[in-house]
């Protein structure tokens, strides 16, 4: 309550800044502190990274591409553009790429709409949040290929559990039951529902990670803003629909964008549990990338698959860009 | 239309009370200030009757009906936040509007609303644009005519001014002032700052600790503080306090003059004063001191004001005085007032 009546004058000594007393006025800076320096050499290894992994490669599969070059005879020879009008009359291909699009825009639109609502729930308080929240991040900590190989028990074809559960509740396994009078399901055998599997496990995998955005996204929103909209009169339901979905659209379109890339350039899920089947319903782009490069030797037409997806991501990409700037609320 | 009744309201967050059994009642269209240094309980009061916290115990009427467990919506308040928390990714049309368009309100009758309001705080060519085009202040002026736009019967203000630089706040307070006299609504703003609560108040509501320590006009709360508290929360500098056996003396540093200024028309108290410390603030000068024996000193505030042009030095003592009715008395142990006489 006291004013600062014991405070003793201080006598002016202001400590004299380096370099002023420097007889030619001039005071040059050593090199630690020069910024330009220090971008440089802290940008170099990106720059590195991007040259040598990136760039590199992507120079080498359009050359493969342009070439005949296949396991057995490494030889480049140009060839024009003969790899992309044999894919293109290749009937295998124009599955693939119906298929990577229903897996793509399939599992992403479900992981989007799912992690909506995880994220929902783990913005509120409840009891034992602590393990909702372990759970939900689980499938994030394990390797893809092992996760997978779990997945691919679960839908064995005469062990899978779920077939067992299904005949025990009479779902399945008798005449007049509705998923049929088969024992089983054969969920990785059939075309439709070896889709549909296929897309269930990515979405089991990619779910932590959008769920871990969409809560950042929930979260960035202000408190004020949201109780600001209750008291103006809006009921929760329009809360959602005129507050917190457009404020978070930009970080949910850029989750959705990230896991299409995501899923456009993987091949594990499908790898480990069709290998492309039954028949190719479940062949997409990367995997007959690999099976036709890779595992058939033909270079050429692998790199030339493999690029028929870069128009798609380039402009994934640039989307993706211009929606990060928009990120920038308020 | 707009009187607001608090009855024992209290807030725990786990076990601070940050609101502790208030009561508290407001005359139609006054301008209540809740005023207090931060974490007082102000603004989680200012909460409980928007609806947006949910209090532990007591109840709020609003014109007669109980709203303790309606939501902000079904209780025809508007409340300015300390953000002012405009809708980001809505035009300042939007924003004044969306509050008419929750109640699905008719286009043509929202528009109408809209510019009326924009008219009213001189905001109209800016319907256009986002928020995040705005300045402070005009940001603010969104922010009261979204609040004002649909009528509502009580008005919440919370901290409204903090985000302005000080010469668009002091303006900002007149027009505030002058509007809310206009429009008639009951009126309750929360500030920390004792200058805003002065001078916008009809009435000003001190509190501490979750507690009112006084409830009374501007000039009731800096005349006759209710208890020490009050005494040295209003008033800059605070009311100077010496203790005197078993009460503590107060008066205001304006009062404190020399012993010449003071005159002998009326009884003074007076106390040679020692000054220690000076500031010249332009109109007037703030003299710091010691009042009392050497081993005992007393440390004091006068407020010199630009007229009194005798000499001050410091490390000199002068002869300085108070009009003896200027005197408060407090209970030392309670602090509360009292009306005890003592030299």
């Amino acid at each position: 309550m006291s004013g600062p009546g014991t405070l003793e004058k201080e006598p002016g000594a202001v400590p004299k800044g380096p370099g002023a007393d420097d007889a030619s006025g001039r005071v040059r800076p050593g090199i630690r502190d020069r910024q330009g320096l220090l971008a440089k050499i802290l940008i170099a290894p990106a720059v590195l990274y991007i040259v040598a992994m990136v760039g590199f490669p992507f120079v080498l599969a359009v050359l493969y591409s342009l070439s005949d070059v296949s396991t057995g005879d490494p030889t480049l020879r140009i060839v024009g553009f003969r790899n992309f009008r044999l894919i293109l009359e290749d009937s295998v291909f124009r599955t693939s790429l119906k298929n990577t699009f229903i897996f793509a825009f399939g599992s992403q639109i479900l992981v989007i709409l799912l992690s909506r609502v995880l994220a929902t729930a783990l913005m509120k308080e409840f009891r034992g949040k602590w393990l909702a929240r372990f759970l939900i991040m689980l499938p994030w900590t394990a390797p893809i290929a092992l996760g997978t190989i779990g997945w691919l028990w679960m839908l064995d074809s005469i062990y899978s559990p779920f077939d067992w559960i299904f005949r025990r509740v009479g779902l399945l396994g008798a005449p007049g039951d509705l998923l049929g009078p088969m024992q089983n399901l054969y969920w990785l055998g059939r075309p439709a529902l070896a889709m549909v599997s296929v897309i269930t496990v990515h979405i089991w995998r990619l779910l932590p990670l959008a769920t871990v955005i969409q809560l950042a996204g929930l979260s960035s929103i202000p408190k004020d803003i949201i109780e600001a909209a209750e008291v103006d009169g809006a009921t929760p339901w329009r809360r959602t629909l005129m507050i917190t979905i457009p404020l978070t659209l930009p970080i949910v379109s850029i989750a959705f964008l990230f896991g299409l890339v995501f899923t456009f350039t993987d091949m594990t899920v499908v790898y480990v549990l069709t290998r492309g089947g039954p028949v190719h319903a479940t062949q997409v782009i990367s995997t007959w990338t690999f099976f036709k490069g890779i595992e058939g030797g033909d270079l050429a037409q692998g790199a030339a698959i493999s690029l028929f997806l870069f128009p798609v991501l380039a402009g994934v990409a640039a989307l993706m860009l211009r929606m990060a700037r928009r990120t920038e609320v308020v | 239309m707009g009187r607001i009744e608090i009855r024992g309201l209290s807030k725990l967050f786990g076990q601070v009370k940050a609101v502790a059994h208030v009561d508290l009642a407001t005359d139609e269209g006054e301008f209540l200030v809740l005023l207090g240094p931060s974490g007082c309980g102000k603004t989680t009061l200012l909460r409980m009757i928007a609806g947006i916290e949910e209090p532990t115990a007591g109840d709020i009427v609003i014109d007669g009906r109980v709203v303790t467990q309606l939501p902000p919506r079904m209780r025809n308040i508007a409340m300015v936040f300390q953000s002012y928390a405009l809708y980001p990714h809505m035009t300042v049309g939007k924003n004044i509007s969306f509050p008419l368009r929750t109640r699905g309100m008719e286009k043509a009758v929202i528009r109408e609303k809209v510019e009326w309001a924009a008219g009213m705080f001189g905001i109209g060519h800016l319907l256009d644009r986002k928020p995040r085009e705005l300045s402070g202040g005009e940001r603010q002026r969104v922010a009261l005519a979204r609040a004002m736009v649909r009528e509502p019967s009580v008005f919440l203000l919370d901290e409204p001014l903090s985000n302005l630089d000080a010469i668009l706040r002091a303006s900002a307070r007149e027009e505030l002032r002058q509007f809310q006299k206009r429009v008639g609504v009951t009126t309750i703003y929360v500030t920390h700052d004792q200058v805003e609560a002065m001078g916008l108040g009809d009435r000003i509501v001190v509190m501490s600790q979750g507690r009112i320590r006084q409830i009374g006009t501007p000039r009731d709360i800096y005349q006759s503080p209710a208890d020490t508290f009050v005494a040295t929360f209003v008033g800059s500098p605070p009311m100077n306090l010496i203790e005197q056996g078993e009460l503590m003396v107060g008066f205001r540093p304006e009062t404190f003059l020399p012993a010449d200024f003071v005159g002998d028309a009326e009884e003074v108290v007076r106390f040679p004063f020692e000054v220690t410390w000076l500031e010249y603030l332009g109109a007037e000068r703030l003299v710091y001191g010691n009042v009392g024996e050497k081993s005992h000193a007393l440390h004091v505030v006068s407020r010199l004001p630009g007229n009194v042009s005798l000499p001050v030095e410091v490390g000199h003592t002068y002869p300085f005085a108070v009009p003896r009715r200027d005197l408060r008395y407090f209970d030392r142990v309670s602090g509360l007032r009292t009306d005890g006489v003592a030299t």
